[in-house]
């Protein structure tokens, strides 16, 4: 049976009081838990064994999407994915989020699961989600306990996959989030979330709490997720697509997001397609372009499910299938 | 050494109070602290369901849920299906169509059916699979799981089944 490791729990009622907990431990020894779907799973397997877990249910005014359209929204970092899959503002303005967050794993998970925990979401890999004693059997991997990458022997850096299906999202439509610290807080890009290293995936601050995500007005700005898995009922990515965009009255494409997920330890940003397609119209030609471009920074590794070699080959599909959509949904 | 708590916990209508560590999840204080092993550990990573019980009425795993979390919540197990004495209509329709082979997936199943139906009474059979998604059985009888639920959705228990 595995039994999580004991803890001390504290219940702050503000985000602040939260961090001020967290900067009052050592780095190991204090960890925040939203929905504990991910910490969890992960304490249970000994990756993570806090002595003292900060538990964010407390925290008032954590929960709840407030805002319209024509000014932006926000979304509170504790509300559960299932909140935002249901709520009726996101669906109507901003589908590509309730998409995303539908996506994720089944509804009984949803209904514990938070956005905030989804955007801080570990990083995944089959040398890592493993028990104890299946890690201690290859001698550990660099992310927990040991020296080595076993997906990239001769490399310095970690791996693991970025796993989250929100983050593209919240990229592709230039949100913000909120960080509060023991002594203020700050409002940053979600695309500067996020490091291209398996273990320091995350450039918050460990004592920093992601309170609220930020989306700007929808400004005719269209958008979509679409996600690769073996099983469509459970799991994990192991390719996300998201993709934004807005055009003028005729139909030039003016701006263009491009986001891959779960092909690398961040989200990945394909800047040279997005650019590829701004001033033409959205035809046929213009996404095959645009999508022979976008799928080259994914770098899927054997790390995931499935092979690698098809990850890469589905990365180009999925591109051109998330154009086509928006393409098809022209207003 | 763990720390203990003293839990209020309202569990199948019942106030209780329970001692026990804070780091037991909610799936390991029913089945150790309350006896209620009508609820079953599976994975214990929040994959399989088989865990599933009611929190407010929503389906959540009670192997990754903390009792100090829930005090002000109303839980449901397997075991308070039954009202007075009778089996749920949902019980009795999964007896009636062979919804059960080793018996491990249902108690999480019939919680997840149980929320479903309150909310969606007579859901289709693409909605029943998607509350069910999270329930993974492994002795493959998933048709007969959704027959189940669509009869006890219909009010056909009892009634002769037509194969």
């Amino acid at each position: 049976m595995m039994r999580l490791p004991p803890f001390r729990y504290l219940a702050p009622k503000s985000a602040q009081e939260a961090a001020k907990m967290l900067a009052d431990h050592a780095a190991d020894e204090a960890m925040p838990v939203a929905g504990g779907t991910d910490l969890y799973p992960n304490m249970k397997r000994r990756q993570f064994t806090p002595r003292v877990l900060v538990g964010l249910s407390r925290v008032e005014n954590s929960r709840g999407v407030s805002g319209s359209s024509n000014d932006g929204i926000t979304i509170g970092g504790m509300t559960t994915l299932t909140r935002v899959e249901q709520n009726e503002l996101l669906q109507t303005h901003y589908p590509a989020i309730t998409t995303a967050a539908a996506l994720v794993s089944a509804p009984v998970l949803r209904n514990m699961g938070t956005l905030g925990g989804n955007l801080c979401i570990d990083t995944r890999c089959n040398y890592y989600n493993q028990s104890y004693e299946w890690r201690k059997s290859i001698n550990f991997c660099m992310k927990k306990d040991g020296e080595i990458c076993w997906v990239a022997p001769s490399s310095k850096r970690c791996w693991a996959v970025s796993s989250s299906d929100t983050a593209p999202v919240f990229i592709a439509l230039d949100a913000e989030c909120t960080l509060v610290g023991p002594d203020g807080e700050r409002r940053v890009p979600v695309k500067s979330l996020y490091e291209h290293d398996g273990i320091d995936f995350l450039k918050k601050k460990r004592e920093e709490i992601l309170t609220e995500i930020h989306v700007p007005k929808v400004n005719g700005r269209r958008a979509t997720y679409l996600k690769l898995r073996r099983r469509d009922s459970i799991d994990f990515p192991i390719l996300g697509v998201a993709a934004a965009i807005e055009t003028a009255k005729d139909g030039t494409v003016e701006k263009a997001r491009i986001v891959l997920t779960a092909v690398e330890s961040a989200p990945v940003e394909a800047d040279k397609a997005e650019a590829v397609l701004v001033g033409k119209k959205l035809t046929e030609d213009a996404i095959e372009e645009a999508a022979s471009i976008a799928y080259r920074p994914a770098k899927p590794l054997d790390n995931t499910d499935l092979t690698n070699a098809y990850r890469k080959k589905m990365a180009r599909v999925y591109v051109a299938r998330a154009l086509r959509e928006l393409m098809r949904a022209e207003p | 050494m763990a720390e203990k708590q003293h839990l209020h916990l309202h569990v199948n209508g019942e106030p209780v109070d329970v001692v026990a560590p804070i780091h037991n999840t909610l799936l390991e204080v029913l089945r150790e602290n309350l006896r209620l092993t009508g609820t079953k550990h599976g994975c214990e990573l929040g994959e399989c369901g088989t865990c599933t019980v009611l929190v407010d009425g929503e389906p959540v795993l009670s192997c990754l849920a903390l009792p100090i979390e829930l005090q002000d919540a109303e839980i449901l197990t397997v075991e308070g299906l039954t009202e007075d004495g009778k089996a749920h209509p949902l019980q009795i329709a999964f007896a009636e169509t062979g919804a059960a082979q080793c018996g491990y997936c249902t108690p999480g199943i019939l919680m997840a059916a149980k929320s479903l139906l309150e909310k969606n009474p007579s859901p289709a059979r693409r909605e029943i699979e998607e509350a069910l998604a999270g329930n993974l059985c492994r002795c493959t009888g998933y048709i007969q799981i959704l027959q189940a639920i669509e009869r006890a959705a219909a009010g056909d228990v009892g009634k002769p089944i037509s194969v």
